[in-house]
């Protein structure tokens, strides 16, 4: 009696020892053969930037964040940086050609250069992401500013501010940077645009800076000197309206001459809004960018269409940064993206 | 008698003609007066300051290449030398220390590359144009890879008196004007009252000359070199001050040809030996009437650009009417 009593005790514990082996083999979960394919397509993959130069805000920016992407999903990320020399950059993307990684981050000097030599690249079978600013040959992709829109956001800002009867006068600055970047010449039109159904506002300089703070500045001296009732400036990129804010601070005009200007939402830029230089400061978001820029770059390495089969675009949204909202959302440091 | 007057101011007109020097002041005479008279308020007390002080910076600069250049070198390290120091200094202020002290590490640098500069021409016997240019790369690149990663560097906060330097006025005339002016005298008293300067002008002419006489030509080198790199980095930071930031980008524009433009132009030649600091100031000012007037003009980057080559020709070519090359320069060699 006590034999059977013992058997059915040690028969019920084998069974509930059965049961929780069972359980523990479920709980190791299953295989996601999808993640397996996305992690073993691109290990291994080499995706090379082409910025402009290195060494500012937003070619820096980007980078971070490229880089990190390219350490999680372990892909090589090589920079070949020119220096700001069109002619190196032409060398670099030549010898790109013939070295095929698998993917290159273009960063155009200005509309014409690369256009051709991008179109080789995808000839030959890489694929080509443009980053911010365009060239004539639309590649796989294009990530960045609508700087139509830019353009159309910033003389939007000043017709409202230099109307007739709203600011000192309805004179407007524009300072532009050089002459033949995508930034330059669809922001002018976007500026124009705009302009062209307001013909009150009168365009009094629209000058070069060739991005020199020190050149903005005495720019808009000489123009303040000129009228000294503007109402409104443009500036086609933070980096140098530093120096057009300075100008406009010195002469005591900071409350009078309404700047806009854009960029990348680095702090710095951020501050100048904070200190009240910038009045509108019109961001196109480096790190949004980089993050697209990285979904961009895994789905075109994952996707079995050849190089220059589909050709998209997303111009990312901007951010309008006033005194109102400059917070740790909309500005960014280096180190952040680190 | 009154004939007599006449054939004088004749002659002299003509020997001013004959100059480089008076061809560009009635250039830039003739360019006043046809401004003042077309462009309105181009005449007005504030915008003669802002034109002078638009090109002080660049005068300024050009007063150090002008010491170099009269001794029979050239300095095309001087914008490298500029950007670095200045932005490494806006480094080390912003990582915690004073601003004195980083500004002193700036100055320090600038002036042991200066110094390096002259020892490799003094000593190393290499020609200045291949030197400094050479300089040029190394100083921009040390300054990339270790001292700073962003060319854009702001003037660091809280510097109150720092932003006097390039915002403050003196009697109503700008600090950068004065700084000029200060430095142009300076220049001129030590060229013409001090053996230094003298020795400048001797090396220049003949530096063998100069050798057999007993001067020390290479701590001469050296010491023009350590000044054109000081210069350059007082230079930064007037325009950093001023601007209220220093971009290194800097190094890769045209502004190492504007200082030479404005050295070329205001007559000092490039095969050494003359020129004095009022050539300096006319070339500058030349330069600034010239930039303010098609800047009121509104006239589009790319002919300013086509002006500023057309002018540097111009002056080149009369140059070499007015001082035809000769045994002298083809013996001693020509830049």
């Amino acid at each position: 009696m006590r034999l059977l009593k013992t058997t059915k005790w040690l028969a019920a514990a084998c069974i509930a020892l059965a049961g929780i082996v069972t359980a523990s083999a479920q709980d190791k979960g299953l295989e996601n053969p999808r993640s397996t394919t996305f992690r073993k397509t691109l290990e291994g993959k080499k995706v090379v930037f082409l910025p402009l130069s290195m060494g500012f805000d937003l070619t820096e920016g980007w980078a971070a964040v490229m880089r990190q992407q390219a350490k999680r999903l372990k892909y090589d990320f090589e920079i070949r940086d020119p220096a700001w020399s069109t002619d190196a950059g032409t060398r670099a993307l030549q010898s790109l050609i013939s070295e095929k990684p698998d993917l290159i981050v273009a960063h155009n000097p200005d509309i014409q250069s690369y256009a051709r030599l991008l179109a080789q690249a995808q000839a030959a079978g890489i694929k080509v992401v443009q980053i911010n600013l365009e060239s004539n040959t639309q590649t796989d992709s294009y990530v960045g500013a609508d700087w139509t829109e830019i353009g159309e956001q910033a003389a939007q800002a000043v017709v409202d501010k230099c109307s007739p009867g709203k600011g000192a006068s309805t004179k407007v600055a524009i300072d532009t940077g050089v002459p033949t970047a995508a930034s330059d010449v669809f922001q002018l039109d976007g500026i124009y645009r705009v302009l062209n159904q307001h013909p009150d506002i009168q365009v009094v300089s629209q000058q070069a800076t060739e991005y020199n703070p020190e050149k903005a500045r005495s720019i808009m001296e000489t123009v303040l000197q000129q009228h000294p009732d503007l109402c409104g400036a443009i500036g086609i990129w933070d980096n140098q309206d530093t120096g057009t804010a300075s100008a406009i601070q010195q002469a005591g005009k900071g409350d009078q001459v309404f700047l806009v200007t854009s960029g990348g939402g680095n702090k710095v830029g951020c501050e100048n809004v904070e200190k009240g230089l910038f009045n509108l400061y019109i961001s196109y978001n480096v790190p949004l960018q980089g993050e697209i820029l990285n979904a961009e770059i895994a789905r075109l390495l994952l996707s079995d269409s050849t190089a220059g089969e589909n050709k998209t675009l997303y111009f990312n949204p901007l951010t309008q940064i006033t005194k109102a909202n400059v917070n740790q959302r909309n500005c960014w440091t280096l180190d952040d993206l680190k | 008698m009154s004939g007599a007057v006449a054939q004088g101011n004749q002659a002299q007109l003509s020997g001013l003609l004959k100059s480089q020097e008076g061809i560009v002041l009635v250039l830039a005479v003739l360019a006043f007066v046809l401004f003042s008279l077309l462009l309105p308020s181009f005449f007005s007390p504030g915008n003669i300051l802002a034109l002078i002080r638009s090109v002080s910076i660049l005068g300024i600069l050009a007063l150090g290449m002008a010491l170099v250049v009269i001794a029979r070198g050239i300095d095309v390290s001087m914008i490298a030398t500029m950007v670095v120091s200045v932005s490494w200094a806006f480094v080390i202020a912003r990582s915690g220390y004073s601003l004195e002290f980083a500004l002193l590490v700036g100055a320090l640098f600038a002036v042991v590359a200066g110094v390096l500069i002259g020892v490799l021409i003094a000593f190393g016997e290499v020609a200045p144009i291949f030197a400094t240019l050479a300089a040029g790369s190394v100083i921009y690149g040390l300054g990339r890879t270790f001292f700073f990663t962003l060319e854009m560097q702001n003037v660091p906060p809280d510097a109150g008196w720092f932003s006097l330097i390039g915002q403050g006025r003196i009697l109503g005339v700008p600090v950068t004007v004065v700084v000029f002016g200060v430095l142009c005298l300076a220049l001129h008293l030590v060229l013409s009252r001090t053996r230094f300067g003298w020795q400048t002008y001797a090396m220049g002419n003949n530096p063998g000359a100069a050798r057999i006489t007993g001067i020390s030509n290479r701590p001469m080198i050296v010491a023009q070199y350590a000044i054109s790199a000081l210069v350059a980095y007082g230079a930064g930071l007037v325009l950093a001050s001023s601007a209220s930031a220093i971009n290194a980008r800097l190094f890769n524009s045209t502004m190492i040809y504007d200082i030479l433009l404005v050295v070329v132009l205001g007559g000092i030649g490039l095969n050494g030996g003359h020129g004095k600091v009022r050539n300096v100031i006319l070339g500058t000012i030349f330069v600034g009437i010239l930039l303010n007037g098609m800047t009121i003009m509104n006239i589009p980057y790319t002919i300013q650009n086509l002006v500023k080559g057309v002018v540097l020709l111009l002056a080149i070519v009369i140059d070499s009417l007015v001082n035809p090359r000769d045994e002298q320069t083809s013996q001693q060699g020509d830049l």
